[in-house]
């Protein structure tokens, strides 16, 4: 190898390397420092290796915490539950029009986020689409509500990551090879037996990879909350927000998100090394 | 009874004779499974429905109302009326146009040396790609914002772009990376046997048939920059982009131009996609 083909590589990733490097990893070192660090926005700030203020967030906030990670994990439940189905048929059954039913899933994505949620906020409202017309017909009592219920945020968290979920799992399902399913039929397994014991386990790639897209991605949000929820709804995301752009309480700020930063980094770690990285970005390619 | 589906393609064997033949399958695959999948697609294109009905929806006030109050296309021709919006909207695709531009010319190289190289920190790359991808947006944006507090940066579009890049590239690389490791490598074998040094076989015969992939990461790079909400909320100052105009007007009432927009955005991007999936399928072929 010349010295030309062997620097080659470092000139190649050098440019994303200095800017994920200073505007990725950099400012998660950033983050812990500064929840280090103790002042106020007047006087300045000084790193006093200031351990307590995490303790005294988890206090003030470990509702909020906890609440994020239910809510995370029951729209990833419910995204599983719905995708699961639609992606196997899709795979399966699809045929020539495969392509075509992606691209209609994908469709949401070519709608603004903020947008998406509003949309619900219309369809959930007390005198909206739905839940007005109901009202009329008297099927629900007048006095039903649904935003600013806890109900509403996670459904509004489960249809905003649907594609993330839908999409490595029509990849993994895909990917099965058909003989053995037929194997397993050969076998005298039936329906049941080959979908739990066969399709199931070899679709655990995608599922793993939806599972941590979806998972991550929800537990972090706040949009779905400050949209479609209330008082009682507030997730870690909400938190950490008003902390940084409205109070300027940058160490409970910055506190708050290195906890979450942690946990968040720990499970992407554990994902990564349990069951490597091409799932999640075949998925995406 | 065999499940062929529809379009002819064979999906499972008819199990053996001795084995009592599954009634419930068949009708699984042609009915339950295919209303369910249309179901789901029901309920994902709902909210996309919902914007493109509201934005011809008459709203006397000027701020879009739950109410039907009639069919207009007043909005359509008024859609720039509201200045601050049109310069929201402005800087999202100045945004997005730069972010992207930056994304790909950066992240090709890098996957370029990921697919094509081995060197050392090739594991480390792949990991900081994969964490960046899978990061909660609020994680990223609040490291990102406490960096820019403590160098004392001022926020807007410069800082708006810096972010959008940072998490923009890490899907460039991957589906490029995806577009060269599909390439046959003794393409430019032949080349560098033919004389070709490494820039003219990468000019002359790299670029051209990864161009594809390069085009549909960056449509990937800009739908995901100017649909951005969390990150950008962190470390936009003042500035306001499209989503963050949105999800400030949500307290204070929707002026129907933003279901105008978001539909005009949708409308493009649904037929940017289309006419990247032409020239795909046309490169394939």
């Amino acid at each position: 190898m010349t010295l030309r083909e062997r620097i080659a590589p470092y000139l190649l990733s050098l440019p994303t390397w200095l800017w994920l490097g200073l505007f990725f990893v950099v400012p998660m070192v950033t983050v812990l420092s500064v929840s280090l660090q103790t002042g106020n926005p007047d006087t300045g700030y000084a790193l006093t290796w200031h351990f307590s203020e995490f303790w005294s967030v988890l206090k003030q906030y470990h509702v909020e915490l906890l609440r994020s990670f239910e809510y995370g994990a029951i729209s990833t439940l419910a995204a599983f539950v719905i995708s699961y189905p639609m992606a196997y048929w899709i795979a399966f059954h699809g045929g020539r029009h495969k392509s075509t039913y992606l691209f209609i899933i994908l469709l949401p994505f070519f709608v603004s986020f903020v947008i998406r949620t509003l949309s619900w906020q219309f369809i959930l409202s007390d005198d909206g689409i739905v839940l007005g017309t109901l009202k009329n017909i008297g099927i629900v009592p007048r006095s039903t509500h649904v935003l600013s219920t806890p109900f509403a945020v996670i459904a509004g968290l489960t249809y905003n990551v649907l594609p993330f979920m839908i999409l490595p799992l029509y990849v993994a399902i895909e990917k099965i090879d058909r003989s053995v399913i037929r194997a397993a039929h050969d076998l005298y397994a039936g329906s049941a037996t080959a979908f739990m014991r066969v399709i199931l386990p070899l679709s655990s790639a995608g599922i793993f990879a939806g599972f941590l897209l979806v998972f991550v991605t929800n537990v972090g949000d706040y949009v779905n909350a400050a949209i479609l929820g209330g008082p009682g709804t507030t997730m870690i995301g909400n938190v950490i927000q008003t902390s940084y752009l409205e109070n300027l309480d940058y160490p409970t700020a910055s506190a708050l998100s290195s906890i979450l930063m942690a946990i968040m980094l720990f499970i992407i770690w554990l994902y990564a090394r349990t069951f490597g990285t091409s799932a999640v970005e075949e998925a995406l390619a | 009874m065999s499940a062929i589906g529809s379009d002819g393609a064979l999906v499972l064997e008819p199990p053996p004779a001795d084995v009592p033949p599954n009634r419930l399958r068949p009708r699984i695959g042609r009915l339950v499974l295919p209303v369910y999948t249309w179901l789901v697609i029901a309920y994902t294109i709902v909210p996309i429905v919902v914007m493109i009905v509201y934005s011809f929806n008459q709203a006397p006030a000027g701020k879009a109302t739950f109410h039907w109050e009639g069919f207009t296309t007043q909005w359509y021709s008024q859609v720039f009326d509201i200045s601050d919006l049109t310069v929201a909207l402005e800087h999202s695709l100045e945004v997005a146009c730069i972010s992207t531009l930056i994304a790909v010319l950066i992240g090709t190289p890098l996957a370029m040396a990921l697919a094509r190289h081995r060197f050392w920190g090739r594991t480390l790359t792949g990991a900081v790609i994969f964490t960046d991808i899978a990061a909660p947006s609020v994680v990223v944006g609040a490291s990102l914002l406490s960096l820019f507090i403590t160098l004392n940066v001022d926020r807007g579009l410069v800082t708006i772009i810096i972010a959008h890049v940072a998490f923009n590239v890490a899907f460039v690389v991957v589906v490029v990376r995806a577009r060269i490791v599909g390439l046959d490598r003794s393409i430019e074998k032949a080349a560098a046997d033919l004389g070709a040094g490494p820039w003219t076989a990468f000019q002359k015969i790299v670029l051209p048939l990864i161009l594809p992939g390069i085009i549909a990461a960056g449509l990937l790079a800009f739908a995901m920059s100017i649909d951005d909400f969390i990150i950008t909320s962190f470390v936009a100052g003042q500035t306001l982009t499209f989503p963050l105009w949105v999800y400030g007007a949500v307290k204070v009432g929707i002026p129907p131009q933003v279901f105008v927009m978001g539909t005009l955005i949708f409308v493009v991007g649904v037929l940017l996609a289309l006419v990247n999936v032409f020239l795909q399928r046309r490169t394939v072929a």
